[in-house]
């Protein structure tokens, strides 16, 4: 950015000293949390992740941490043991997600909930905002469009389905309307309210499932009543895999228009990148923000009802959003909040779980490895500088950085 | 001129209390002519002396009545223009009433554990606290902690294991700390050095912390079942307090852990306002230049703050895995993290006020325990949801203005 | 002290902010820094006060080499400094702000609060700098925050104290009572690095003066005997000639027409109070003043970013009240705001799309509310070449560009409008000598097509070249308009508050019977003359 214009000698120029507080504004530090790394650094992040991940398989591995026991005396021992544990638990993960066609269609079906929550965090990142609610929001979606989805069985599918996906839509995007208006009419923080109403849901959602209304009689294991084949969503290629990632696909393709061609997007846009100077051309920061989190919860909802029309078709239960939400924010972060970066990370997250699966049946290394590797990915795309440190990369300063953000 | 604000604020106030004041009195106490709740001051959970005063029996008529009044009269008097400065505390109090008066009409007919439900909603309170502390600390130095979660649940684990090997339970907490510093080092080194966004490295540090508490679980407590039956803290009465009456089991025969807490307050509430620590500690997260420009190591004072919090968090993760309960178990912590985050902004970033709020979230918990069975109207789950809905009040301003330290969030550097 | 400077250089990616800078500050004396924004003054100081460590270069104390890890390194060595951004804690009371870093605390910590107020009462009094210890600084009015300030060097002991732009803030009469206090501190046998751009400031106060551009020291001159056109030919590189060459304005229709107007502020108190002002088709209406006396609310109310609080604002006679901010701008008010990097431009944003910032959502640039970035585009080729906008393309982004640039951007937005009314704020702050030229001239040529047009500026040079009418904002209210030529040292003494009465007369206006306009420039020349608190040259 800095290169596209040296200063020249005719140029009025800036005493940086006056400029460069050292202290950038929460907006700026997020801007550039989600937009800043490269793909050298996303690549490195991926390679570190799977290092660290490789110590942990070799340390919880059963035969290699026998081998530790007498790791003094026949060390070669342990590593051939931690090495075989290691490409057996990585191999297991590869082939899993995407050595055959079920692992394909699995892991696919696996990315639909996954990219709309992305999306839902990595729109409102575009206005400066930090959706921590994708869960409520996929909690609340789920319950709309379940509940849509198990009364009126008598109506047909092209009427049915279409009206529980809106009620799932409408429901997500409730919950994001709130953090919106308490924020603007309030100043309330979005990251806090967000938070709070993820946990709100989660206590409505539990009462519901006492509730005759929605679980009929099934007070043992307590679950919804089960979803109207005219609201389920249609399989394909005689798989598990439903017409939701098309739904999700042509989700993306929307907001991508939205936010790179419509007025509307370029107004969202600048209040994020400048309020001020946003509010001083005439826009509405107060509108963005509704319009970014209204958006984004709906489209959380849209992954909530993906979840109860479709994968989990015995309807809904406690949990079933499975921190969707949080894994919207890893997958949003990783895509750096643009639109196709988002669903190329909602694909390689949703690989990545299925595999983990086949990790878990063939290897023995536990699913929740995968959880620590996307959080370790997360971690070293979310800071940039600290890759950069590990790996010596020749950086931009911080004060060049920090001019970007300030000039 | 507009209305001055603190008018407004009152009268808001004001008309909260005078609605809770007739709801009280016609939803709570006309209907209900000759009915009695029976308050047992006795404590079916405290193991020590224990005082003998038997119970008492309340009309709910007559009681509720006076409690509803009371906040009625609050509320009239903060419309008056009364207590303009103390409207918050006053408006408090009406709450406080009506609270009572709920608990006195949800037990109507049956009989109230009062001492236990006290003593059930400090000790629900004590993870709670000491992750708000953990946050309150931290926050004060300007860095955004939002992953007391992760802090709570790698505290949980690490004390789990180490008291299982050591079989001893301070083995266990100070293991416990050092998961929570661990954690808060990741922070510290992320958003002090690597200058990343607080919030969102919080985040991410949640997700690692549970994703490897649950990995190392799955992998290993459960195939080593000896690894995660920790010893676990018993209570320890302290002779002749705890056989005061009603306080003696609430406060004094306790374990190790709620004394901590109950210190921590103490010390932390004096240290923040009346100390140079404290001083510096809030300089920093005010303005850290100023701090700078007078000679104060900026980075090493967040470190610090952070690292402290850190090991806050993980004695409430270690009150999680062995005192509360007697092993680690995925994801225990179960939203805990967040509670504290909205203790500590419902306390304004008071150590004072983040335990009182603690304490209601604790009630709340402790309240919907002690409920089920009983004949609510709305179902005592519901409860659960009272700490989120008094933070979106409070971050809302609905509850007065919230004061955010200055330099929140912001990353500083020198150069 | 005697502290000497050597060969002091520092770089930035880009930009050498200081080139081997020598500087002399003697024992006892003020020194005066002269520069233009941007000249490196800021930087130099944040070296000398360990902020910033020098890339080469030695700083000698009393001739011992030192060197400064940090600004606590520099207190110790006896270096104070009076930022031009408050060093204070809002929430702390002044005497916790002074003692801060160096506290009295009991064993154990515990704050001796009793012993740090004594302590900062008696510093007060012995500096003859009244302050009370224990009032909230975010209740104190600016130049008692100042006074906090100067205190928390004298606290450390300074023997060299640095002010950095010190009068930015303050009334002229507060300056003053800066002033006076600097004296005695020299007197006392302290010395001061003392920070301005603005001349006469210098003329008043300091002992020596050295004088920074780009980065470099290019001269250091006696106050007493150089003259005004030596001094700003040695700042800003050539002769300055701040008469814009104008023809005489021909006043038609009134545009803006307020009447007793009442601004408030957030918390409902009113700052800006009974503003009665016309504004003319073919004139330009500009309001003098020091920052901070309510200009930046009474620019956001007539541009509808703030709303009125109480009287009447007319734009062509509808009332303005009705109309949201987007009506406004697209209805014929043009804004050019004075912050442009916080309010004017969206730095990561490109040229292109800022120059369409304030319109992005209507035709032509808009259609059925999707963007027409080849027609954006196509603009900002054209706005480019028009306002003589230096850059590599259209897609650049704004925030790479220098400040006259970006401030080209603005003008070229806001100037290309069919506007009835031009509202620009600070129009040329912070921009070289060139651009400023430029945008003063398209501003008379908005004039010539008949907009009206009003200036508001803290730039007393500035108000008095564009200006048809001129009037004074202080606290809040409006002195004024009164026809040009009004000479400026009047204008000066009415934006330290004093009443047009006392200033002309019983008449309250400035040359009551003399008439005409022809001789405005030669006027404003001659009250450049230096007169002790009156005159005023400013880059």
């Amino acid at each position: 950015m800095s290169s596209d214009m040296q200063p020249t000698l005719d140029d009025e120029r800036v005493d940086p000293g006056e400029r460069l507080t050292g202290e950038e504004s929460l907006r700026d530090r997020l801007i550039m949390a989600v937009t800043g790394p490269n793909v050298t650094v996303t690549i490195l992040a991926f390679v570190m992740a799977f290092v660290v991940g490789a110590v942990l398989i070799a340390f919880s591995d059963e035969a290699s941490r026998e081998a530790l026991g007498y790791v003094t005396s026949r060390p070669s021992d342990f590593f051939t043991a931690a090495w075989d544990a290691i490409t057996g638990a990585y191999g297991a993960l590869i082939s899993g997600a995407l050595g055959s066609g079920t692992g394909i269609t699995e892991s696919l079906l696996a990315a639909t909930p996954l990219i709309l929550a992305g999306l839902a965090v990595a729109l409102p990142f575009r206005a400066g905002l930090f959706n921590i609610g994708g869960e409520g929001q996929v909690i609340a979606g789920g319950m709309f469009a379940a509940y849509v989805g198990f009364n009126f069985p008598g109506l047909p599918l092209v009427v049915h389905l279409p009206l529980a996906v809106a009620a799932g839509f409408v429901g997500g995007a409730i919950m994001g309307f709130i953090p919106g208006i308490l924020k603007v009419r309030t100043g309330a923080h979005e990251v806090i309210v967000t938070i709070m109403l993820n946990n709100i849901a989660i206590v409505l959602l539990d009462w519901t499932l006492t509730l005759p209304t929605f679980i009929g009689n099934a007070t043992l294991s307590p679950k919804w009543l089960p979803i109207a084949d005219s609201a389920d969503l249609p399989t394909m290629f005689g798989s598990r895999l439903n017409i939701g990632i098309f739904m999700a696909l042509v989700a993306a393709v929307v907001i991508h228009v939205f936010m790179e061609r419509s007025a509307r997007g370029f107004e969202i846009e600048a209040v994020g990148l400048n309020p001020t100077a946003a509010t001083t051309a005439g826009m509405s920061v107060g509108r963005a923000t509704i319009w970014a989190l209204t958006l984004a919860g709906g489209l959380a909802g849209l992954a909530g009802s993906v979840q109860t029309l479709g994968v989990s078709d015995g309807g809904v239960t406690a949990g079933f959003s499975g921190g969707l939400g949080f894994d919207g924010i890893t997958v949003a972060l990783l895509g750096r909040s643009r639109v196709p970066g988002t669903v190329m990370a909602g694909l390689l997250f949703g690989a990545l779980e299925v595999g983990g699966r086949a990790m878990q049946a063939e290897a023995g290394i536990n699913l929740d490895l995968v959880g620590v590797l996307q959080a370790l990915i997360i971690l070293f795309v979310a800071a940039p500088a600290l890759v950069r440190w590990l790996f010596r990369l020749d950086r931009p300063s911080r004060r060049a950085k920090a001019k970007e953000v300030t000039a | 001129m507009t209305g001055d604000p603190l008018v407004t604020r009152a009268r808001r106030f004001g008309t909260v209390a005078i609605v809770l004041g007739v709801f009280t009195i016609v939803v709570f106490a006309i209907p209900n002519a000759g009915v009695v709740t029976t308050l047992s001051l006795e404590s079916r959970l405290a193991g020590g002396a224990g005082s003998q005063i038997g119970s008492i029996d309340v009309p709910v008529l007559w009681s509720t009545l006076v409690l509803g009044l009371g906040a009625l009269a609050l509320g009239v008097a903060l419309w008056m223009g009364r207590w303009r400065d103390h409207a918050i505390r006053a408006g408090g109090a009406a709450i406080g009433l009506f609270v009572i008066a709920f608990l006195l009409w949800a037990a109507r007919g049956e009989t109230l554990f009062v001492v236990d439900l006290a003593r059930l909603s400090l000790r629900a309170a004590v993870p709670l606290t000491l992750g708000a502390l953990a946050g309150v600390v931290s926050e004060r130095a300007g860095v955004v902690n939002i992953a007391i979660e992760g802090q709570l649940l790698m505290g949980a684990f690490m004390a789990a294991v180490l008291a299982s090997v050591t079989e001893s339970p301070m083995m266990g907490t100070v293991a416990a700390i050092l998961g929570g510093v661990a954690i808060a080092a990741m922070l510290g080194l992320l958003s002090v050095k690597f200058d990343t966004d607080q919030i969102v490295a919080g985040v991410v540090l949640i997700v690692f912390a549970t994703g490897l508490t649950s990995f190392l679980a799955s992998q290993w407590l459960t195939v080593s079942p000896d690894m995660n039956s920790p010893a676990t803290f018993s209570a320890f009465a302290i002779p002749g307090l705890s056989s005061i009456p009603i306080l003696g089991p609430i406060l004094f025969d306790q374990s190790f852990l709620v004394y901590v807490t109950l210190a921590a307050v103490i010390i932390l509430q004096y240290g923040v306002f009346n100390t140079r620590w404290g001083l510096r500690l809030r300089s920093v997260g005010e303005h850290p230049k100023a701090a700078d420009t007078v000679g104060i190591n900026v980075p090493r004072t967040r470190w610090l703050a952070v690292l402290l919090g850190g090991a806050l968090a993980g004695m409430g993760g270690a009150f999680l895995s062995i005192d509360a309960a007697s092993s680690f178990t995925e994801e225990m912590s179960g939203g805990k993290g967040f509670i504290a985050l909205a203790a500590m902004l419902a306390g304004r970033y008071n150590p004072r006020g983040a335990f009182g709020a603690a304490l209601v979230f604790g009630l709340s918990e402790a309240s919907a325990r002690a409920l089920q069975g009983f004949d609510v109207g709305i179902p005592s789950t519901l409860l659960l949801a009272t700490p989120y809905v008094v933070t979106i009040l409070v971050v809302s301003g609905l509850i007065g203005r919230l004061r955010i330290p200055g330099a929140s969030a912001q990353h500083y550097s020198t150069e | 002290m005697q502290l000497e400077l050597q060969g002091i250089t520092k770089r930035f990616p880009g930009v050498i902010a200081n080139d081997h800078v020598d500087l002399v500050v003697r024992d006892g004396e003020i020194h005066g820094l002269l520069g233009e924004n941007g000249a490196g003054k800021s930087t130099l100081m944040n070296i000398l006060y360990g902020l910033y460590s020098a890339d080469e270069g030695t700083i000698l104390i009393d001739g011992e080499p030192v060197h400064f890890d940090g600004p606590g390194d520099a207190i110790d060595a006896g270096i104070g400094m009076v930022h031009q951004h408050f060093m204070l804690v809002p929430v702390f009371t002044v005497a916790e702000n002074v003692t801060l870093g160096t506290e009295f605390a009991h064993v154990g910590g515990r704050l001796d609060r009793q012993a740090a107020n004594d302590a900062v009462r008696d510093l007060s009094r012995k500096h003859n700098l009244p302050l009370e210890p224990d009032v909230l600084v975010e209740d104190l009015p600016v130049g008692l925050q100042q006074r906090a300030e100067i205190l928390k060097a004298l606290y450390r002991e300074a023997k060299l104290l640095i002010l950095d732009e010190p009068t930015a803030v303050l009334t002229p009469q507060e300056a003053d009572d800066l002033f006076e206090a600097m004296a005695k501190l020299r007197d006392d046998g302290r010395s001061l690095v003392f920070i301005s751009h603005k001349l006469r400031e210098h003329r008043a106060i300091a002992d020596r003066i050295s004088i920074l551009r780009r980065g470099k020291i290019v001269g250091t001159a006696d106050p007493r005997t150089a003259s005004d056109e030596e001094l700003a030919e040695l700042m800003v590189g050539r002769p300055v000639d701040l008469v814009v060459d104008k023809p005489q304005s021909s006043p038609g229709e009134v545009v803006l027409d307020l009447d007793d107007v009442d601004i408030a502020d957030e918390d409902g108190v009113d700052v800006v109070q009974g503003i009665t002002l016309q504004v003319r088709r073919g004139e330009i209406v500009a309001v003098a003043g020091v920052e901070g006396n309510g200009q930046t609310e009474f620019v956001n109310a007539v541009t509808g970013l703030h709303p009125i609080h109480d009287g009447r604002m007319l734009l062509l006679g509808d009332d303005l009240s009705d109309h949201s901010r987007v009506e406004l701008l697209r209805g014929g008010i043009g804004h050019v705001p004075q912050d442009r990097n916080n309010e004017g431009l969206v730095g990561r944003m490109s040229i292109a799309e800022n120059l369409v910032l304030d319109h992005w959502n209507s035709e032509p640039y808009a259609q059925r509310g999707l963007m027409q970035f080849r027609l954006i585009r196509e603009h900002a080729d054209h706005a480019i070449e028009a306002y003589d906008i230096r850059t590599p393309g259209a897609d650049t982004l704004v925030g790479s560009l220098s400040g006259g640039n970006q401030q080209k951007v603005v003008v070229a937005r806001e100037f290309d409008k069919d506007n009835a009314l031009l509202v620009a704020a600070q129009p040329t702050r912070g921009v070289d000598v060139g651009s400023i030229e430029y945008i003063h001239k398209r501003i008379v040529e908005e004039r010539d097509e008949g907009t009206a047009v009003l200036i508001v500026s803290s730039e007393l040079d500035e108000v008095l070249a564009l200006a048809d009418r001129v009037a004074v904002m202080f606290h809040g209210h409006l002195v004024g308009p009164f026809d040009m030529p009004v000479d400026k040292g009047d204008i000066g003494r009415m934006m330290a508050g004093a009443t047009p009465e006392e200033v002309f007369g019983p008449s309250g206006v400035p040359n009551p019977g003399a008439g005409g306009d022809q001789d405005a420039g030669e006027r404003a020349r001659r009250a450049d003359a230096p007169r002790r608190g009156d005159g005023e040259v400013e880059a």
